[in-house]
Formats: structure tokens, C-alpha cells, sequence
């Protein structure tokens, strides 16, 4: 087991830079999340620490030593594939061995091997079963214990559950959790589901444009991101635009928004705040809560009803903000009716205007 | 009901037809081989003289050999060099790999009499001449193309990730060759093997060009006979090498599913 560090890592493709100067520490054993949209140089970044492709510039060091002109099959990786890459024409057991085999290990010592490695991700009885014999969930199973019985350094996985329905994905994701809890693996792991990288990591690293725009673990990305793509792209976000009053913003129309957390700003440059759905409580009356809250009137545009909750849209001269509500109760708002929306300061992340 | 009976039998008619448009000339022969007469006169009467005769014959039993010795050759060679030749387009990206991949295809377009021509020019500007090594060169070069033709057309169908998978197991160039990709695309060497064997087995008008009175193949020596006078040791060396060949494609049909999956 070991680390990876990547420093100021860039990959051009003729015009295109995929990857620009990235730098990100992953410490030993922890769960890591590459998080962004397709074409933010995720996956790339991924094949560099595999060793599939070497950057143009940077540095990318596995337990300490420099690995970035060590080809793939020197490197030590596990890696699992989007599409599991399973070799067609072997048994399950003989995947599993490819590894263990191609370094010359005793039989005796391979079949013990395999075998716990099955027996690891609950496929001790299936290894005399060819690929397309298995389901995607047995599959993606069979892909893991290949990837990990040659007791890897670090652990890559491109979008592993990607292909999987989303009842076998949650399984899957507390299943891998589990696994990689048991062996202690650095683990480097590639999705453009928020959830997935939310629920699972340790840590986050956001990428957009082939740089990367913030890192952290999930919370603290979610609870104080540092641009609105990380606040809107993690998470669903409300965003006001308008100039610092060095406590929050002030909008066009005048009023004022007090944040809490976030940059530090000179007053009257541009700036934005951000708001996360649930954090906004709506109600039909101003009433007498606390004085410092944020206070904004509109008027319900629409409602989405999702059981457990329920979205509300409210216009307010021109913006449209996104209210989720846990429904407790039974009352309900209507569409057309006239509200209140508060939320505390404290809710509130100032962002540096770009 | 009356006209899905219709159509089915319609069906099975058009088989049949088919069958016997492909068959019954060579069934005729392989019949005359085994008849008295040497005029295909009935009635059919058994005989196995020709084959008797066909032993004493040395031309054409030696020239069966060269034939059946070139093809082996050919077939090892041109599947050997063609499928290396179409792992290297499939993996690597080098200047002029384009222009190099639509060149190779038209030497199959190109009439077998000009390039039986082309090449009888050539090997007496080099000095090689004619002879069975000569044959053996240009049956290679014929038969390259359709191996490289169909083993690329099986790479198609091959994921590259299992070759990434293999190196990220730590397996060498060789180890992932060897262990994954062949295995893959075996059914489609084979099959270029077969296309390489019967571009060598069949092929008349390039080894006439190229051969010489003792140095010569099966077709070619089949053709001077006939030229001397038909005798029916042809039909039976004609049916020996129909049987055998249908045989070895038969066997190779039963353990290789072309194409499919394995």
C-alpha cells in the first residue's frame, strides 16, 4: 500500500490541454473521488497514474518513488475497467490468476490466492465459470478480485458502476466501501455521479477544463465551495450575483445578503452567494424568527411533489430559487401563492465573482 | 396454412438446386474416376485402374507433393507474416500507415494474369527466375492480403481494453499477445490460413507463369495432361484432392466458429 502523489501534472492533446498542472495529494488507504463532467480530464488523469499515457510535464510518485515514465506493467496498479475488461476466453478463476501467473508464481500459491480473492467479493463458488456466464454485478465482482489479488499498491477504478442499474449500484457502492475497508487500498476512483463520490470518498477532487477547481472531503466541498461550478456541479445550489459589502452581497435591486463563510473579499468587488436548496425554510408569513436571517418574498411558481419531500420553485423579479422541504407534515403550499424565504447567514457561501 | 407449405417447399426446392449446381459436377467426375470407360461411356462399370495408374504416375504424384508442400509453406508464412502485419495497424499509429493500409488492398483486385506477368519480369530481373522457389515467393504475395484482410476484420471486434487490462496485471508485450489477443483473434487466423492455403492450392496462372517442366505445380502439370490428352488419372487425382480438402475444411468448420463468439 501507498500514496500517490500528483504534482503540477500536464498532458496536452495537439491544441488540447487535458490536463493543466494538477496537483493533488492521495493519502495511504484513503478513498478518493475524481469528480467532474466528461472532457474536465478526469479519466486522463486516471491513465496517468496508471501509466497508460505519461504527461508532458509534472510529477507522479507511488509510496515515494517516481513513477511517471514507468510504463503500466511495471507500476503495480489494480485497475477496474467502465466495461470490466474481462478476459473472454478464460474461466473466472484463470481472470483472477492472469496476474499472479504472468509473474511466474508457484500453482499451489495462485489457487490459494484466487480463492481468497473470490471469497473476498463472495464469489468463492463461481470460479468455473466463463465471463458471459455471470451477471453485471458478479462481473464487476470478478473485475475487483482481479484487480486486487496481485495486492496492488494503489487501486483505480474508471466509472466502475457506470453500467450497472441503480438498486445493483448502491449494493455495489457499499460493497466496494466494505472491501476496500478490509484491505486498507489507496483507492483512486472516477465517476460523474455526485452521489457516488459523496457517499463513498474520504476526500473529493473536483475537475473542470483539465484543472482542478477544489478538493477536500465531502462535507466541506459541500458545505463551503469555492466557485459556483463547484457549488452547482456537487450538490444543487442557489446563486446570487452582485457586489461584496465585505459581509455578503448586495443584489442589483439593493438588497442585501449576509454570508457567513467563504472568501475573503474587499468590498465592491463582484462576488456571489450560494444557498443550498434545503437550507431555505419557506413560509406564508414573515412572522418574528431570528433578525439576522437572510429574508427574500416571492411568489410559488411550481411545486414537484417526490414523497419525502418537496420542490418548490419561487420567483422573485426575475430569478428563480429551488426550495426543497422535507414534508413532515401535510400542509402544503400552493402554486401562485405568496412567501417568505429565510435562511441563516451561516448557510450562506460567499464566492469570489469570476 | 396451404401457402406456408408452398413457400417451405419452395425453400427446400431452391437448396437442393443450389446444392446441386455446386455439387454435381464434381460428383460426375469423382463417379468417371471409379467407370471402365475412359469416355465417361455407360454403363457405369467399377473400376479402380486410374487409381492404380495414377500411382505409377511420378509427373503428377511428384507435382501433388510440390503442390501440397507450397501450400503448407505459403499458408505458414503468409499467416504468420500478415497476422503480425495486422496486430501492427491495429496497435500503432507511424507515418504512412494509411497510405500502407489502402495499398494492400488492391493486389486481390489486380487480374492474377498481370501480376503472374509482373512477377516473371521481375524474378528474371533479380535473378531468382523460375522454379518452386519462385512459386513459393509469389503464392506468398498473393495470399498476404486476404490474411491481413480477415484477421483485421476480427480485430475490429476486439475490445482494446483487455490488452490494457492484461498490462495493468503486470503481463508483458509478449505475455499480452500471446494470453489475450491471440486467443481472440485465433478463429480469424485460422480462417486466413484457409483463405492462404487455397489461394496456393488453386492457383494455376501465376505458377505457370513461374514454373518450369520438372519444377512445377499440381494445377499446371493437371493442364499440361489434359493438353497431351485427357486420361481419367485426373479425375482421380481430382477427387483425392477434393476429398481431403473437404475434409480439412469440414474439421476446421467443426472446432472454429468463424466469426462468432467462442
Amino acid at each position: 500500500m501507498a500514496g500517490v502523489q500528483v504534482s503540477n501534472l500536464s498532458r496536452s492533446f495537439g491544441a488540447h490541454k487535458a490536463l493543466d498542472d494538477v496537483s493533488i495529494d492521495f493519502a495511504d488507504g484513503g478513498f478518493y473521488a475524481l469528480l467532474g463532467p466528461s472532457g474536465s480530464g478526469k479519466t486522463t488523469l486516471l491513465r496517468q497514474i496508471a501509466g497508460f499515457d505519461f504527461p508532458d510535464s509534472g510529477r507522479i510518485a507511488i509510496g515515494g518513488e517516481s513513477v511517471e515514465r514507468v510504463p503500466v506493467e511495471k507500476r503495480r496498479i489494480g485497475m477496474v475497467f467502465q466495461n470490466y475488461a474481462l478476459f473472454p476466453n478464460m474461466s473466472v478463476g484463470d481472470n483472477v490468476a492472469f496476474g499472479l501467473s504472468v509473474r511466474g508464481e508457484a500453482k499451489a500459491t495462485i489457487a490459494n490466492e484466487v480463492q481468497r480473492a473470490l471469497d473476498l467479493v463472495q464469489l468463492g463458488k463461481l470460479g468455473g465459470r466463463r465471463p458471459h456466464q455471470l451477471s453485471g454485478g458478479q462481473r464487476q465482482r470478478v473485475a475487483l478480485a482481479r484487480a486486487i489479488v496481485t495486492k496492488p499498491r494503489v487501486l483505480l477504478l474508471d466509472e466502475p458502476l457506470g453500467a450497472l442499474d441503480k438498486a445493483l449500484r448502491v449494493d455495489m457502492q457499499i460493497e466496494l466501501k466494505r472491501i476496500q475497508r478490509e484491505i486498507g487500498i489507496t483507492t483512486i476512483f472516477v465517476t460523474h455521479d455526485q452521489e457516488e463520490a459523496l457517499t463513498m470518498s474520504d476526500r473529493i477532487g473536483i475537475l473542470r477544463d483539465g484543472r482542478l477547481v477544489q478538493e477536500g472531503p465531502p462535507e466541506e466541498i459541500y458545505d463551503r465551495p469555492k466557485s459556483e461550478f463547484a457549488a452547482t456541479f456537487l450538490g444543487d445550489a442557489n446563486i446570487f450575483r452582485g457586489e461584496t459589502t465585505g459581509t455578503g452581497i448586495r443584489l442589483p435591486d439593493g438588497t442585501a445578503i449576509a454570508a457567513g463563510a467563504g472568501a475573503a473579499l474587499a468590498a465592491g468587488a463582484k462576488a456571489s452567494c450560494a444557498v443550498r436548496p434545503e437550507r431555505i425554510r419557506i413560509a406564508t408569513d414573515s412572522g418574528t424568527s431570528d433578525p439576522n436571517a437572510n429574508m427574500l418574498r416571492g411568489q410559488v411558481s411550481k411545486r414537484i411533489f417526490a414523497g419525502n419531500n418537496s420542490t418548490y420553485f419561487v420567483d422573485r423579479g426575475g430569478q428563480t430559487l429551488k426550495v426543497i422541504v422535507q414534508n413532515t407534515g401535510i400542509e402544503r403550499l400552493a402554486e401562485g401563492q405568496k412567501v417568505v424565504l429565510r435562511w441563516s447567514p451561516e448557510s450562506t457561501v460567499l464566492i469570489a465573482g469570476s | 396454412m396451404a401457402t406456408t407449405r408452398i413457400l417451405e417447399w419452395c425453400g427446400r426446392l431452391y437448396i437442393w438446386l443450389l446444392l446441386a449446381f455446386l455439387y454435381l459436377p464434381v460428383i460426375i467426375m469423382a463417379l468417371m474416376s471409379f467407370n471402365v470407360s475412359p469416355f465417361y461411356q455407360l454403363p457405369f462399370e467399377w473400376t479402380t485402374e486410374w487409381y492404380a495408374l495414377l500411382w505409377q504416375n511420378d509427373q503428377l504424384i511428384s507435382a501433388t507433393w510440390n503442390s501440397i508442400e507450397i501450400a503448407i509453406i505459403t499458408t505458414i508464412i503468409s499467416t504468420v507474416l500478415g497476422s503480425a502485419a495486422s496486430l501492427a495497424l491495429y496497435r500503432y499509429e507511424f507515418r504512412g500507415k494509411k497510405v500502407l493500409q489502402a495499398l494492400l488492398f488492391p493486389p486481390i483486385a489486380i487480374p492474377w494474369l498481370i501480376t503472374g506477368t509482373a512477377m516473371l519480369i521481375f524474378f528474371f530481373g533479380v535473378g531468382i527466375g523460375r522454379g518452386l522457389f519462385a512459386i513459393l515467393l509469389g503464392h506468398v504475395a498473393l495470399a498476404l492480403p486476404y490474411v491481413i484482410v480477415v484477421v483485421s476484420a476480427r480485430l475490429q471486434t476486439f475490445a482494446p481494453e483487455l490488452e490494457e487490462a492484461a498490462r495493468s496485471l503486470g503481463a508483458n508485450q509478449w505475455q499480452v499477445t500471446s494470453r489475450v489477443t491471440l486467443p481472440w483473434i485465433m478463429p480469424g487466423v485460422i480462417a486466413g490460413g484457409l483463405f492462404a492455403f487455397a489461394v496456393s492450392f488453386d492457383q494455376f496462372v501465376v505458377s505457370y507463369f513461374l514454373s518450369t517442366p520438372g519444377q512445377t505445380t499440381l494445377p499446371v502439370e493437371i493442364y499440361a495432361a489434359i493438353r497431351k490428352g485427357f486420361t481419367p488419372e485426373i479425375n482421380a487425382v481430382s477427387t483425392i484432392i477434393i476429398v481431403v480438402s473437404m475434409a480439412l475444411m469440414l474439421l476446421t468448420a467443426r472446432f472454429f466458429k468463424f466469426g462468432g463468439e467462442k
